[in-house]
């Protein structure tokens, strides 16, 4: 068997990036299961595809461009009815910035 | 009995007034009552909305004034598209409570038809899966068999339609959510042209994929809603604006002379050979419809599921960044600072395979492995897309198997890549962008449904539909009614 492809390193720095907060057990099944499926995305490497275009979206699409119209946007209180804490009109978060 | 009719059926008793729209609601409801606590199909049940549309549509017939042919038909929808006032989960505890302040655009040109909603359909998580085993509330069962899966990601959709719990559902495809699951619970699932029908509303899991569809008793059933929630969108500038034809009307016709190909890549060891079987009998009898049969060569097929399964997650990733607790869904209480606030809520709010994808995804964008990965999954996606033109240069629709077996057991499938692989046959078609639809096509000796899929060119849905009618109208297979007391 081939030596594990992702490192317990990689795997703690791509769930920080994702903001994922998972317990030692997680992190070492993912890894193990993301280098499972990366293993099996390797059969795309095996295609040559020098001078071939990416293809981000099936249909070509150019802008959509509409009238700059000032609209009346959604209600303020709509916005708010979903939020875990708010204050006032504003959202409530946990401290951002240390002090 | 009203519940057993499909769309077109029932809107002509609403025109003859043999029945009555809340008749029709009143049926369904009752049937969810007795037959959803084993089939599960359903997330929220809305019998308050439901009986309050009926009898406005009820109103209109009254008057002499229906709103067209969906006027008062009972409909469901996949818990995966907002419902202004009714929650959307999208099968995950990060959006459990969430209630949406406005309608998907298909929720609203839906209500603007006149149709009735009984409620919202149970799904995997954020709509990965194919089984609806990843719903983070509970499994859907398969009506031909309960101790089977229904297909996913939109499995309850395809169960109601099955178990007659609603007239027709809706349900999203991002690599074969509609068909594969319209397979396993044997009826119509259509994947429309990528830009075809808006996505405004549609909780995004891959946005250049994504796409809305119709799960139906009949292929004229499909053709009628295609036209109701197709069309350009200002809220959504990949709704494309491409005339909408009269899908309904295209429909006959038939299929002498058109020309059809059967792609080689499509019949692979180790595919269930009862699927093969049913599959080479329906190319026979479009053959003997008339119809123009030849193999056409797909060749980049066998790397559609490595490049889907790194796009995909790659717009996952990216998509799902927006559940941080803070404007909506969940938010676990305690955290010291905002990045363990986010952490936490994200690791308690999605499932296992919601964060495998996004861990996938992830590493697939992240510096050093972008190009390797992520940007060969693109390059890879133009090849199969190139595939499909040179076939559809002599070829005007592709037929073939919408999956490489039937329903399997709950619990049967717990390797991830094992999962995936039952999507090889509808991804392709996804990364093209292109219309498939999947209709019932025979049983298995066990009397599991199988499903042929029909595939067109891009926004050329009415010849899909339209080799679908003629082969469903040359056979019987969309009659059986699985048999739940």
């Amino acid at each position: 068997m081939a030596a594990p492809r992702i490192s317990p390193e990689d795997v703690r720095h791509v769930a920080r990036l994702a903001r994922l907060a998972l317990s030692d057990d997680e992190l070492e099944r993912m890894r193990a299961e993301m280098s499972a499926i990366l293993d099996y995305m390797d059969k795309l490497r095996s295609l040559d595809t020098k001078g071939v275009e990416p293809t981000s979206h099936s249909i070509p699409l150019r802008n959509v461009m509409r009238e700059d119209e000032p609209a009346p946007s959604s209600a303020l209180d709509d916005m708010l009815a979903n939020a875990p804490d708010r204050d006032g009109d504003t959202f409530r978060v946990p401290r951002i910035i240390e002090e | 009995m009203l519940a057993a009719l499909g769309l077109e059926a029932l809107g002509a008793r609403f025109r003859d007034g043999s029945a009555a729209p809340s008749e029709a609601a009143r049926d369904y409801l009752a049937r969810i009552e007795a037959l959803d606590p084993k089939v599960r199909a359903f997330m929220t049940v809305t019998p308050d909305v439901a009986l309050a549309q009926a009898a406005e549509a009820d109103a209109r017939f009254k008057a002499g004034a229906p709103r067209g042919p969906l006027d008062g038909v009972p409909i469901a929808l996949k818990d995966v598209l907002c419902t202004r006032g009714i929650r959307t989960t999208c099968g995950s505890r990060i959006l459990e409570q969430f209630v949406p302040p406005y309608d998907a655009t298909v929720v609203r040109r839906l209500r603007e038809a006149g149709t009735v909603l009984l409620g919202k359909l149970n799904m995997d998580e954020f709509a990965m899966g194919s089984s609806t085993e990843n719903s983070a509330f509970f499994t859907t069962r398969n009506p031909w068999d309960l101790g089977r899966v229904p297909g996913g990601s939109s499995g309850g959709s395809a169960a109601a339609v099955a178990a007659d719990l609603a007239a027709a559902t809706f349900g999203t495809d991002t690599g074969g959510s509609i068909r594969q699951p319209a397979a396993f619970c044997g009826n119509v699932g259509l994947k429309p042209t990528y830009g075809r029908v808006s996505r405004y509303g549609l909780i995004a899991f891959a946005s250049s994929l994504d796409q809305v569809g119709p799960f139906t008793k009949t292929v004229a059933d499909a053709a009628l809603v295609l036209r109701v929630i197709a069309g350009a969108d200002p809220m959504d500038s990949t709704a494309a604006a491409v005339p909408v034809p009269d899908y309904r009307a295209a429909l006959a016709g038939g299929v002498a002379g058109l020309r059809i190909g059967i792609p080689r890549e499509y019949f692979i060891d180790g595919m269930d050979p009862e699927v093969e079987r049913a599959v080479r009998a329906a190319v026979d009898v479009l053959r003997g419809l008339g119809a123009k049969t030849e193999e056409v060569s797909l060749p980049h097929t066998e790397y559609g599921l490595a490049a889907y399964y790194l796009i995909g997650p790659a717009e996952a990733s990216s998509n799902l960044a927006r559940y941080d607790g803070v404007k909506y869904g969940l938010r676990l209480p305690g955290a010291r600072d905002i990045v363990e606030m986010e952490s936490r809520t994200r690791a308690a709010g999605f499932g296992k395979e919601v964060k495998r994808r996004i861990m996938l995804g992830t590493y697939a964008l992240s510096a050093g492995y972008y190009d390797a990965y992520y940007g060969q999954a693109l390059r890879v996606r133009t090849l199969v897309a190139r595939d499909f033109q040179q076939a559809f240069q002599t070829v005007d629709a592709i037929v073939a198997p919408t999956t490489p077996g039937v329903a399997f057991k709950i619990g049967e499938k717990e390797d991830p890549l094992q999962m995936y692989l039952n999507d090889v046959f509808t991804i392709p078609t996804s990364l093209a962008g292109l219309p498939g639809v999947s209709l019932p096509a025979g049983f298995t000796l066990a009397g599991l449904p199988i499903g042929l899929q029909v595939i067109g060119k891009a926004y050329d849905e009415a010849t899909v539909l339209r080799v679908a009618h003629a082969y469903e109208r040359a056979t019987d297979w969309h009659a059986r009614k699985p048999t739940l007391s």
